[in-house]
């Protein structure tokens, strides 16, 4: 399993020399890597997707667009979204990006989560879903800045893109990545989809015949970089690209409610139940009172 | 504070049942990913019978073919060996589970008649019996023996073959040879590779 570490020796007794293996780190974390430039819209990821998670083939709806319906649902975590847009000179952009989980390190579906386990982030990045654990709150949804988890009506259970962690702890690249036939879709670790990003980026940027001086590499720093990364022709327009967002947040009121409110409430309530009890230890319950004759009939 | 033995396990006892009321489990915390569902599966590998670009597939059955199970196929993806796609697949070809597992899959030869508005049923024997008998009569028709020049050509423009991305060396030395022996000269096989 990737997700598992081999044991590694540390000191090894009475070893002259160095321990093997002593030194090296172990690259963990894995990524999507999605180069837009060159996606041909073909769909293939979804299909993938569609068949790898035994969803039903499901109605399409048309706007206008080639896309297959206007967002992911519960049962379609991976959508090509196809936006026309126009660059400076008034001629047109046909861009089409793959939608879907970002798999963010800083998980806004996770800090808005109220049930424990839920929702988990493993070592590797990956934020998975478990749906015998969701209570169905929707929490989630909102949380997320990018839109992507959905609810299905019938479980009252949201689902979204798990990156395939069943495939990627068994050694394998997520099914959308396999399918791809342009290359368009990379799978590794992210320092190397990072290094593979920035590569293409700066040959968009230095092309001879047709250069895009804006190309970069998208992952958003304001909730610690993703691990699903996109190379842009155009990095300071990110909305064009079906509504990316140029500055993903989680919405402040999770933070406030997670961190701040949920606490302090959390504390008064215990601080409470801890009176109540002292209370009982130390004063006891309030007992009927026998009449004080004795006390009387002394002072008269 | 004179605090009684009774005072103090009344005290632990509480204490416990607030904690744990309040969340604090001591269990260690599981993260379990859904289970690989082609961890044992048997793969056949396949070409896609799509189109003339012919991508190497790998179909994974349940179960490992013993004598007591009925293998059905639970994935099919692409063929990270195969040259031509590398594991990479098209939309169609990665639909291919579809293509298999389906209640609309055709089983059987079926016949739709000249001027019939539906398919009928028919048996194997009755099918290839037809078809001889047809091809028989479409080659009497149409064979051209000598053109317009009279150069002795010996052609039946009359029938037509189109071969499938999937059709082996073999089959097609086959169709080539029985083809051309009937004079057939619109002759496809669909070989790309």
């Amino acid at each position: 399993m990737a997700t598992e570490q081999t044991l590694q020796i540390k000191e090894i007794s009475a070893h002259r020399g160095p321990v093997p293996g002593s030194g090296a780190v172990r690259e963990l974390e894995v990524a999507k890597l999605v180069d837009v430039t060159t996606c041909i819209g073909c769909k293939a990821c979804e299909v993938a997707c569609v068949e790898w998670n035994d969803h039903p083939f499901r109605e399409t709806v048309f706007d206008n667009t080639y896309q297959t319906m206007p967002t992911t649902e519960w049962n379609y975590y991976n959508l090509i979204k196809f936006s026309e847009t126009q660059r400076d000179d008034g001629s047109l952009m046909w861009l089409m990006r793959k939608d879907q989980c970002m798999h963010c390190a800083d998980p806004g579906c996770l800090r808005a989560c109220p049930s424990d386990g839920a929702i988990v982030q493993y070592t590797n990045g990956i934020v998975d879903f478990n749906q015998e654990n969701c209570i169905g709150c929707q929490y989630c949804i909102s949380g997320c800045p990018f839109n992507i988890p959905k609810f299905n009506q019938t479980t009252k259970k949201v689902h979204k893109c798990t990156l395939c962690s069943d495939r990627v702890g068994a050694g394998l690249e997520p099914a959308c990545i396999k399918a791809c036939p342009t290359g368009c879709l990379h799978f590794g670790t992210k320092q190397d989809m990072l290094q593979i990003a920035n590569a293409r980026a700066s040959q968009l940027r230095d092309d001879a015949l047709f250069p895009l001086p804006n190309a970069g590499v998208y992952d958003p720093q304001s909730i610690g970089g993703t691990h699903v990364i996109y190379v842009l022709h155009d990095i300071t327009k990110p909305e064009a690209y079906g509504g990316l967002p140029a500055n993903p947040r989680i919405p402040p009121s999770y933070v406030i409610w997670k961190y701040l409110a949920k606490p302090i409430g959390l504390f008064i309530a215990l601080m409470g139940l801890l009176a109540v009890f002292f209370h009982y230890i130390f004063t006891g319950p309030r007992l009927s009172q026998p009449e004080p004759t004795v006390e009387r009939e002394e002072q008269l | 504070m004179e605090v009684s033995r009774r005072t103090f396990v009344k005290c632990t006892l509480a204490g416990g049942a607030g904690l744990s009321a309040f969340g604090f489990d001591l269990k260690p915390v599981y993260a379990q990913t859904q289970a690989l569902k082609i961890d044992r599966t048997s793969e056949t590998r396949s070409t896609c019978p799509y189109c003339s670009v012919s991508c190497g597939v790998i179909i994974h059955t349940l179960s490992d073919k013993g004598k007591n199970s009925t293998p059905q196929v639970v994935h099919v993806e692409g063929d990270p060996d195969h040259p031509i796609n590398r594991g990479t697949l098209c939309p169609k070809g990665a639909s291919l589970e579809q293509d298999i597992v389906n209640e609309r899959r055709l089983l059987k030869p079926q016949v739709r008649r000249p001027g019939s508005d539906h398919w009928e049923d028919i048996s194997w024997d009755q099918a290839t019996s037809e078809i001889a008998r047809l091809i028989k009569r479409t080659r009497d028709e149409t064979f051209i023996e000598k053109d317009a020049n009279g150069r002795t050509v010996n052609r039946c423009e009359g029938i037509a073959w189109a071969g499938g991305c999937t059709d082996t060396n073999e089959l097609n030395y086959l169709a080539v040879k029985a083809m051309r022996s009937m004079g057939v000269v619109y002759f496809e096989t669909q070989a790309r590779v």
